[in-house]
């Protein structure tokens, strides 16, 4: 398998009403069979980030490329065949059983007047048997727990055989065994799969479990692009967060352990 | 595979719901004569009355209704897809009150103007008037689309109240039938028109349906997936919206199918579009012509349709939403 290079250049944003840059000149790579995550606090620019990326809105300046290709310019159909956007477990509008909905990963290779075909079903199924949930495939999407969910959606993704997965929060919703078991699945996907994944966390102790590379965001620009193991550190949590901490490791294991300042009184 | 036996006999439920219609009427023709005069006029081109009333007034009114049921549940079916939410119908968007209007103003005061063409002309409006409205919001979304919707649909049956006052009661009453909606005035000429039309609106509408699964997940999944959210969502709107006006056009207004069909096709068969789909419209073919021929042959007066889906329509909704209901909104 060859190694790819999705790689960002001067990636700036701004909503059309306002004048403030909700990113400033982002620049960075994330390459195959790695998972590369992106930190930072609230309102740091995360989502848009993404967003940007794969072409939902658009940057007022900047450059996509995956190998030698320029990802901006491509239509949406055709950007949907490089990027497969992984979503925060949500609620369906109907009832669509878990099948339909890691079929609707297919769109981009269905024609506009037409339905998924016998290869597509194969492939969908095929993407549910690799993440272990083909039980799963007739029951409603609505009636799973919140942890199959995302994996459905993670199935969906991988049906749409896209080079790169973008991932928004992908733990944010779950219990901490549904946690371990999606960063898991995340990381043995790039893997064995030799895709990109982008992934966004809340968490720096996932982060430090489940990312090679690290991306630290801040007020829409970019803190620190790095191997994780250099990253984490109380310096750069404190930046990022404001948050002092100490550090713990343990085999390949960073535990972050922050002072948290309880108030004696709440006023 | 229960889900399979109920799919394949709404799908075939029309056939038999027609053959039913076709002995049943006002007039009393045994069904025997009825055969008879199947194979008169096929084989032997006989004209007698039972002959010419089969085959030239309860054979077009069937067919004229079957094709109405198909394009109100199936553009009902792609809207309450595209707004993701079960509860929208192809009147929410202002077509029925835009051609109620068109309808009025044509009877009432311009006797010069076709009344199908002015209420399609006007019914067209609404929905343009709708989405443009919606669009002044930046980009079109669910929630100011129904709204704007509504909006329209309140202007417009405001104007229909103002020509109703002014008009001269002898035309009141026309008015009034026309916008209860009916089947009374079904010929050949009007089914084979109806039909061509209808191809122009339903056929790419069919042929698209599975991309409305995806399109229920909201604009930007949608667009993730690959999908040209704002003209594929035009397009369906356009293409349902044209199916409806033109079977306002035809037989005036019929409310509730398209909400109630798609909801309980939903409820049977899952939601699914590509299967949802033909289901949905089957179910409204049989849906109208039972309506129709009901509302033909209760009493000796032919009653508006539109009262007939109605009175059925609402109890048996409300039934359901109390019993089966929260499977089909997902919850």
């Amino acid at each position: 398998m060859g190694q790819l290079r999705l790689e960002i250049k001067n990636l700036s944003f701004r909503h059309r009403s306002t004048q403030r840059e909700v990113l400033k000149e982002i620049s960075f790579y994330a390459d195959s069979g790695k998972v590369t995550a992106v930190l930072g606090p609230n309102g740091s620019g995360k989502s848009t980030l993404f967003k940007c990326i794969t072409g939902i809105w658009k940057p007022l300046q900047g450059e996509v490329r995956l190998g030698e290709t320029e990802i901006l310019s491509l239509s949406t159909k055709e950007k949907a065949k490089i990027f497969a956007f992984v979503p925060q477990s949500h609620e369906a509008p109907f009832p669509y059983t878990v099948l339909d909905l890691v079929l609707m990963g297919r769109c981009p290779y269905v024609n506009l007047f037409s339905s998924p075909s016998a290869k597509d079903h194969e492939i969908a199924e095929k993407a549910l048997s690799t993440l272990g949930i083909l039980h799963l495939s007739q029951r409603p999407y609505t009636k799973i727990s919140g942890g199959e969910r995302q994996l459905a959606l993670i199935a969906r993704a991988l049906a749409q055989e896209s080079q790169v997965m973008i991932m928004d929060e992908p733990t944010s919703h779950l219990d901490f065994k549904n946690q371990l078991l999606v960063l898991s699945t995340i990381r043995s996907i790039a893997q064995a799969l030799n895709k990109i994944i982008l992934i966004t966390l809340h968490d720096p102790n996932c982060a430090s479990m489940v990312s090679d590379q690290l991306i630290l965001l801040k007020d829409g620009k970019l803190l620190g692009f790095g191997p994780q193991e250099e990253l984490i550190t109380p310096a750069t949590l404190e930046l990022l967060y404001g948050i002092k901490s100490n550090i713990i490791k343990h085999d390949r294991y960073k535990v972050i352990i922050p002072y948290i300042k309880y108030k004696e009184r709440l006023t | 595979m229960n889900k399979r036996i109920i799919s394949i006999s709404i799908l075939l439920s029309p056939i038999f719901i027609a053959a039913l219609a076709l002995f049943w009427g006002a007039y009393d023709i045994s069904p025997s004569q009825v055969i008879r005069a199947i194979w008169n006029s096929v084989a032997l081109s006989q004209k007698e009355t039972e002959v010419d009333i089969v085959m030239n007034i309860r054979l077009p009114r069937i067919l004229l209704s079957g094709l109405v049921g198909i394009a109100l549940s199936g553009s009902g079916v792609t809207l309450q897809g595209i707004f993701k939410n079960p509860l929208v119908d192809p009147f929410i968007l202002g077509i029925s009150a835009g051609a109620a209007f068109g309808c009025a103003i044509a009877i009432g005061f311009m006797e010069w103007l076709p009344v199908p063409l002015s209420s399609f002309a006007f019914g067209l409006l609404s929905v343009f008037l709708a989405y443009s409205l919606a669009k002044t919001q930046g980009e079109v979304s669910r929630l100011p689309l129904v709204l704007s919707g509504i909006v329209v649909s309140a202007f417009f049956t405001a104007l229909v109240s103002i020509i109703k006052f002014l008009v001269d009661p002898h035309r009141l009453q026309s008015i009034v039938f026309w916008i209860m909606g009916s089947f009374a005035l079904a010929d050949w000429d009007g089914v084979v028109s109806l039909f061509i039309g209808l191809c122009i609106a339903m056929i790419p509408m069919f042929a698209m349906r599975w991309r409305l699964n995806p399109l229920s997940m909201g604009d930007e999944e949608a667009s993730s997936l690959g999908i040209d959210v704002k003209k594929e969502r035009l397009l369906f709107i356009a293409l349902s919206s044209l199916g409806v006006c033109l079977c306002v056009a035809k037989a005036g207004i019929i409310g509730w199918t398209g909400l109630m069909v798609p909801h309980l096709a939903r409820m049977l068969v899952g939601p699914d579009h590509k299967l949802l789909m033909p289901v949905a419209m089957a179910g409204g073919a049989s849906f109208m012509i039972l309506c129709d021929t009901i509302a033909r042959s209760i009493t000796s007066y032919d009653l508006p349709v539109g009262i007939i889906s109605a009175s059925l329509g609402a109890p048996f909704f409300m039934y359901l939403m109390k019993k089966g209901g929260k499977e089909a909104w997902g919850n």
